[in-house]
């Protein structure tokens, strides 16, 4: 059952600084962090204390809520320091690495004759359930459902984002692995989509179902491709996880070794030399942006992640759990003569209101952190719909996100969504209202009122 | 460097003061904020509102333009100083210093007390209020003097844009919030609250109500006619001015209503830039064209008398409503306003083409004041959200069968 899936409406954000399709490792880290916060919703209970050697893949703390959900070190090592914030809240674990890596050892595993709660248990075990994310929520899946289908995007559509055709070559048989113990999971499908041009080493792959994705950012969605291929309706669950995390699993399955490898793209107009390193999760930033060297070292933001969804990290953070890219571009902090009237070729518009990003459409840009304008209340109404592909109407959901109105955001499409799809109606939107801290709040009140 | 450095001190120094508002907006309006990203996606699209509401003032220019040189045209062609124009647009007759002298005299007024009015309004609530300056009435201060008749009284066009910033606007919780279009709501204030002024045919031209007092003085002068082109129909009377003469808007009117040429080439940059909703627009036509066409056929069938005090704004041809009046004006610029309209894309059909159909048919039936357009957005502004909700519960609705389906 493969079907085509043709996505119209969206906008590609073209900008500086791709990144070479060309792999090095980068400088060994010495500290590696993992901030709870990567996990959305999960509060964290120490397993590992101050002082402690873990092994690569032995857990660091759980979830409080499901003591078997672990959450594992992506390196052997002592830990350094536990970081709390306000309310002695845990903020980051950090690792000191060992010289010399030591892994935790899980077994090899013959998925073919696992059963699904031998392969469920397995990945608990193991610290791999947390890179399985749920629809409704976008949160860790909880183990004890059985979704009704699994959802992997193979195709990468958002900016200067890690091509996931290029990270994944190769890597065929941990790939396969992966797929098929994920299949032991559910009752459904699990449907992988990559880009129509594409040659993902997905889509030769048994067990799956594969569907060719064409289109303009968000087709690369999960949920937009969701929407296509079986949508979620009420009390139903799917989940969803990405390409590069499939690799870590197949490799544990393979080797019995939880290795936290990660090939990321490091990218962005103020990279000197953007390329591709392969990493672990948790490293230090500095570790590969400062190989690459950047421009104007005093006005950079760092985002772990790509430029709509990542987070500021800034030059001495960490990358995060679930990104697979680093980017690098300029602030934006200063002032703009008559900048909301002047005609503008250097940014990207969906308009053509003195904007002329509309007669360059392969022109890429270089966009800083700059708002070009001040928060309003939502004024302008049509403009969503025409990056919006999912059958929802944004801008009504987003307003009953606003008034914590739980029925309209039920009814509006709330359980098909994730902040990440309100990324580029945030970015068109004129006034400058903050899209995914939205939906995100919305999506936390229906988890804690309606669960 | 040194402006820029000087404002961002100040800046600094008016934080969190009561002041801020109104110091940011005149920051901001010369220098694009230093803002930068704080949660969500780390870069923007370059439209903020500013540049969203300047797009409809530079589509309104030429309005304003033309407006002031018509105005002093038919001041002179009614005072018979001058002979009129028959070489289409560029005619040199129309377009001369003494047209435009009377304009500027007559029409800045007009311009500088509604911005001046407006915007204090505007400063004042978002001090006391503490947000921000928006937008908003930079379009709204720029339509309110293109919809009044030339001979507007300064001190109540200052009463109804008062009236029109804080009932229309500021009660609601200011730009974005409101139900009814700010600009309509100063104008509906004018036509209800003096209607002995913002009706009848001395009104708009300028000059005409002066002449007429004097005439009732016992001078021995010729009285103006500053009838528009819907008030002789609607007392029956046959109308001297040719459809061209009506296309390019050499009739009197509103200052900035009469030119439906310039406003489609406003309504076409507004489509262009997409700005204006091209759907709410070529809706309102199609629902005016209906109409029309209805009341055509209504006289060609002969259920209507000659005598019928309504026949002769039946009987005009269906597609000449579109460039009479305000309709034009107020389809293009103040249906379109997304605050007020509806927001949905099928909405806007539905609001678009029942404000054409409606108009017409209040500028027919409407015996004080034949004119309908702006009542017909002022009624579909109420009902936009009525609107929306049943388009939102289609949407719905195609959910929840998908869930029956699945679960049956």
């Amino acid at each position: 059952m493969s079907k085509d899936i043709r996505i119209r409406k969206g906008l590609d954000i073209k900008l500086v600084g791709e990144a070479e399709k060309v792999t090095v490792n980068a400088t060994t880290s010495n500290v590696y962090a993992i901030k709870p916060d990567d996990f959305h919703g999960i509060i964290p209970k120490v397993i590992a204390k101050q002082g402690t050697e873990v092994k690569a893949g032995e857990p660091l703390f759980h979830s409080k809520s499901n003591e078997n959900m672990l959450f594992p070190s992506p390196v052997s090592g002592e830990i350094l320091e536990i970081v709390r914030g306000a309310k002695r809240k845990i903020l980051a674990f950090k690792i000191l690495a060992d010289k010399e890596q030591q892994y935790a050892d899980f077994g090899a595993k013959d998925v073919n004759a696992m059963d699904g709660d031998a392969i469920k248990a397995h990945l608990l075990a193991s610290g791999c359930w947390p890179f399985i994310k749920q629809r409704p929520y976008d949160v860790i899946a909880n183990p004890d459902a059985t979704p009704k289908a699994i959802f992997i995007s193979g195709y990468t559509t958002a900016p200067l984002e890690a091509d996931n055709d290029y990270v994944l070559t190769g890597k065929e048989n941990e790939l396969q692995v992966a797929v098929t113990a994920l299949s032991k999971l559910t009752k459904g499908n699990v449907h992988v989509s990559v880009g129509k041009n594409g040659n993902s080493p997905l889509a030769g792959l048994n067990n799956i179902s594969v569907h060719r994705v064409s289109g303009p950012h968000p087709a690369g969605n999960v949920s937009v491709q969701i929407a296509k291929i079986d949508p979620i309706n009420k009390g139903e669950v799917v989940w969803t996880i990405s390409p590069q995390d499939l690799l870590i699993i197949g490799e544990l399955l393979l080797t019995g070794k939880f290795n936290a490898e990660r090939t990321i793209a490091l990218a962005g107009s103020s990279v000197k030399t953007p390329k591709y390193y392969r990493t672990k999760i948790g490293a230090e930033v500095a570790s590969v942006v400062y190989n690459s060297g950047v421009i104007d070292e005093g006005n950079i933001r760092v985002i772990s992640g790509n430029v709509l969804t990542g987070e500021n990290v800034k030059p001495d953070g960490h990358l995060g759990y679930y990104n697979s890219s680093i980017t690098v571009i300029p602030e934006g902090d200063d002032y703009e003569f008559f900048g909301w009237n002047k005609p503008v070729f250097n940014k990207i518009s969906p308009s053509r209101a003195l904007t002329f990003s509309w007669l360059f459409p392969n022109k890429k840009y270089d966009l800083n952190t700059n708002t070009n304008g001040e928060h309003r209340a939502f004024v302008v109404t049509g403009n969503y719909e025409s990056v919006f592909p999912l059958d929802i109407y944004p801008l009504q959901l987003l307003k009953a996100c606003a008034v914590n109105d739980l029925d309209a955001m039920e009814q509006l499409g709330m359980y098909e969504v994730a902040p990440e799809d309100f990324a580029l109606t945030e970015f068109i939107c004129v006034s400058k209202q903050p899209h995914q801290q939205i939906i995100r709040e919305g999506l936390d009140l229906m988890l804690k009122e309606i669960g | 460097m040194g402006l820029k450095d000087k404002l961002h001190k100040l800046k600094l120094k008016y934080k969190g003061k009561k002041m801020a508002p109104a110091f940011n907006a005149i920051h901001t309006f010369l220098y694009l904020p230093n803002e930068t990203t704080h949660s969500g996606a780390h870069v923007r699209g370059a439209d903020d509102l500013k540049r969203t509401m300047n797009t409809v003032i530079m589509a309104l220019l030429p309005c304003l333009i033309f407006g002031m040189f018509n105005a002093g045209y038919q001041h002179h062609l009614a005072e018979g100083e001058i002979e009129a124009v028959a070489n289409g647009f560029f005619s040199a007759g129309f377009w001369s210093i003494d047209n435009l002298v009377v304009g500027l005299w007559k029409v800045l007024p007009l311009v500088v007390i509604s911005y001046g009015v407006g915007l204090g309004v505007e400063f004042l609530f978002a001090v006391i209020k503490g947000h921000e300056v928006e937008e908003g009435y930079l379009v709204t201060g720029m339509l309110v003097p293109l919809i009044v008749p030339i001979d507007t009284p300064l001190w109540m066009l200052a009463v109804a844009v008062i009236f029109g910033v804080v009932i229309g606007k500021e009660v609601f919780g200011g730009t974005g919030m409101n139900i009814l279009n700010p600009a309509l709501t100063i104008r509906a204030f004018l036509f209800f609250a003096y209607p002995t002024w913002m009706s009848g045919d001395k009104v708009w031209v300028h000059g005409a109500v002066e002449r007429a007092n004097e005439i009732a003085g016992g001078a021995q002068l010729d009285a103006i006619s500053g009838e528009t082109v819907l008030g002789s129909l609607a007392q029956g009377k046959e109308i001297s001015y040719s459809v061209a003469d009506m296309f390019l808007g050499f009739i009197p009117g509103s200052v900035g209503e009469t030119s439906a040429l310039l406003i489609l080439l406003g309504g076409l940059f507004l489509i262009f830039t997409k700005i204006g909703s091209w759907r709410i627009m070529a809706s309102a036509v199609l629902g005016a064209l209906a109409m029309g066409l209805i009341f055509n056929g209504v006289v060609s069938a002969e259920w209507i008398s000659e005598g019928s005090k309504f026949y002769s704004l039946m009987s005009t041809e269906f597609w000449h409503h579109l460039i009479i009046g305000g309709f034009a004006f107020g389809v293009v610029f103040m249906a379109t306003d997304p605050v007020t309209a509806s927001q949905t894309n099928k909405g806007k059909w539905i609001y678009g083409f029942l404000i054409g159909f409606i108009s017409i048919l209040i500028r027919v039936f409407n015996p004080a004041y034949p004119e309908g357009v702006m009542l017909a957005i002022l009624l579909m502004n109420v009902f936009a959200p009525t609107i929306d909700h049943y388009v939102v519960q289609g949407n719905i609705k195609k959910r929840m069968k998908r869930l029956k389906l699945k679960t049956a």
